[in-house]
């Protein structure tokens, strides 16, 4: 066994940083939890009928007048905080990721193209990610989402709210995936594996992504966490302006705007649980999207 | 270097060009101008007759033209939702984002470029160490929960400072500015450090790359050699070079503290243009959104434009290659 982790650097460096070791464990705690909180959580906040007002405002186990039928404690309506925040979780998790695919594949796939063609295709496709590079990704969320509320009909609004934000944050982040794909295509564009399927007259599409594609994989895979990481806070702000998901079915930014309504009162388990998971998950996606930089890039160790 | 003062006008005018032409084609294709402005009420007739004295039947290209010229007179139009001219709106508004925008920078450069030395020149000590964790956590906490957390202990448990809202405003010429009230100030901190934090971050990180660079360059080894003092090294030799960079970085993060300033404003209730553009964006009052994104890409050019005026000044060779 250690003979095998010595082998591959990257799980020796693994079992040598604890930092990195308790963020996985963090993250797939969470990422655990929100996969299967239809099953582990004890009430289903979005029913209705699973909570009273009669249990509302009921503090964690820990504190006095708490419930052990609710471990971390109740919000004004009744709901279980528990059962809130792995279905939060879910529903930032489930934007998040899907944002984050769509951008790869949007960003590498562009990407790809423009180093591999170069020319007046390049051209167009950097200087339309030069001028979204220009503006900050929130805005561009905030304007794509505006842009939605107006052309979409009223009555799909509410139904389409994931959707939407899931492409209004998709579209900010695939600058990243472009630029990093374009600079490393032009990289290989050079070895003697590419040109050797030129030669032999591969089509442009099967050279781009067999041959091409799997030698990129590396600094990708980290923009990839690192992203994820963007598009959760990202989720998180547009939900907590009022602009993401509604308070029928909050992701963990909505429940923090619903707690700041507490922060003048005593129950501080509304505002700062939903806080502390949202910190703990994304500070250890962060740590590992670092960690990984280090093992793809040995030149900064 | 009128060449290239020259270039960089003349590609300040493209981007402005290309920022109207998204906020004209806001105004015009996302939803129809005519029954945002009209009532249930009003007949078809009048709608057809509103609709071509407006000239919204004009070919495209013409009314992107008149568009631009309204815009280029001050004209901005009228919001859908409060019917007031765009312009008036987005005018009192602009001091207190500006202001909240200034000082934010201000504390990332103030605090962030020595933090970058600093880190740069003692990479394994234990305060180094301790910063770098400290900016990672930083990174990664929202911009609203900073705020929050401020509001919580600043606010809420101290009570030392407000926690919305402006405070006292005196009223220069037009231009509603909270620096010369105490009330003001205290009014001003906290917002502030919640926008700061994210830019002194990304200022630290990128002083302290840039730093290690020069560090490992040949002409300070020779420096090194010489036996120039540490002192004279670190902040003559090594630091002049670092700051072209770190100008490129103020140009940039100046977009990024205006669009942050969306997010601080909603926590602390501060009335800039970001909580404006917020309410524009939730009433879908498009004219609002063009007319920001047309102002905020405005300061955005000029920043920038600065900046490479600025490049010219620190860096010689600018000047020198124009000669040849």
């Amino acid at each position: 066994m250690l003979a095998f982790i010595k082998r591959h650097e990257g799980l020796w460096l693994f079992t040598r940083s604890p930092a990195v070791m308790i963020a996985a464990i963090v993250a797939l705690t969470i990422i655990i939890g929100a996969v299967f909180a239809p099953w582990i959580a004890p009430v289903n906040p979005y029913d209705l009928a699973s909570f009273s007002l009669m249990d509302g405002l009921l503090p964690p186990v820990w504190e006095e007048f708490g419930s052990e039928k609710f471990l971390l404690g109740t919000d004004d309506q009744g709901r279980d905080m528990i059962s809130s925040i792995l279905y939060g979780a879910r529903l930032s998790l489930i934007i998040g990721v899907s944002a984050m695919i769509i951008a790869t594949t949007l960003g590498v796939g562009l990407g790809l193209a423009a180093g591999y063609f170069g020319g007046r295709f390049d051209a167009i496709v950097m200087r339309i990610a030069d001028v979204q590079l220009a503006l900050p990704a929130i805005l561009t969320a905030l304007l794509i989402d505006g842009i939605a509320r107006g052309v979409l009909p009223p009555e799909m609004q509410q139904d389409l709210r994931v959707v939407v934000l899931t492409i209004a944050i998709a579209l900010s982040l695939w600058v990243n995936f472009a630029r990093t794909a374009r600079a490393s295509t032009f990289v290989q564009m050079n070895k003697e594996y590419v040109q050797a399927a030129v030669m032999q007259g591969q089509h442009p599409l099967r050279i781009m992504f067999v041959h091409i594609l799997p030698n990129i994989l590396g600094p990708l895979l980290v923009i990839m966490t690192v992203d994820l990481a963007s598009a959760i806070l990202l989720e998180a702000t547009l939900s907590f302006l009022g602009i993401g998901l509604p308070a029928d079915s909050p992701s963990l930014g909505t429940l923090i705007r619903i707690g700041m309504q507490f922060l003048l009162s005593g129950e501080w388990w509304i505002l700062w649980i939903p806080t502390l998971f949202l910190i703990a998950l994304v500070v250890s996606i962060n740590l590992l999207g670092d960690f990984l930089r280090d093992v793809f890039n040995p030149r900064l160790r | 270097m009128v060449y290239f003062i020259a270039k960089r006008l003349v590609q300040s005018v493209f981007v402005m060009l290309a920022v109207a032409f998204l906020a004209f084609s806001l105004f015009r294709f996302v939803g129809d101008p005519i029954t945002q402005m009209t009532g249930v009420e009003t007949s078809v007739q009048d709608q057809e007759r509103l609709r071509e004295d407006l000239g919204l039947n004009d070919p495209f290209i013409y009314q992107f033209a008149r568009f631009t010229g309204d815009m280029l007179k001050g004209d901005f139009g009228f919001s859908y939702r409060t019917r007031q001219p765009v312009a008036e709106m987005i005018a009192t508004r602009i001091p207190a984002t500006l202001e909240l925008g200034i000082v934010a920078l201000l504390i990332s450069l103030f605090v962030g470029i020595p933090a970058g030395v600093y880190t740069a020149l003692r990479p394994r000590g234990i305060a180094t160490q301790t910063i770098l964790m400290l900016t990672l956590v930083g990174v990664s906490i929202p911009t609203f929960v900073i705020g929050i957390i401020l509001i919580f202990f600043f606010g809420v448990q101290l009570g030392w400072l407000p926690t919305f809202g402006r405070g006292g405003t005196v009223n220069l010429g037009g231009w509603e500015t909270s620096f010369l009230t105490v009330d003001g100030w205290r009014a001003l901190i906290l917002p502030a450090i919640t926008l700061g934090v994210y830019q002194l971050t990304l200022t630290m990180r990128l002083v302290r790359a840039e730093m290690m660079d020069v560090m490992q360059s040949d002409y300070i080894r020779f420096a090194t050699a010489r036996g120039v003092p540490m002192r004279r090294l670190y902040f003559k030799h090594a630091l002049a070079n670092t700051m072209v960079p770190v100008i490129t970085i103020i140009g940039l993060q100046f977009g990024g503290v205006i669009a942050f300033s969306i997010v601080t404003e909603s926590v602390f209730q501060w009335p800039g243009m970001g909580l404006l553009f917020l309410e524009s964006i939730r009433f879908v009052d498009i004219p609002v959104m063009g007319v920001y994104l047309v102002v905020i890409a405005f300061f955005f050019v000029l920043v920038n434009l600065i900046v490479d005026l600025l490049y010219v000044f620190i860096d010689p060779r600018l000047r020198i290659k124009d000669v040849s």
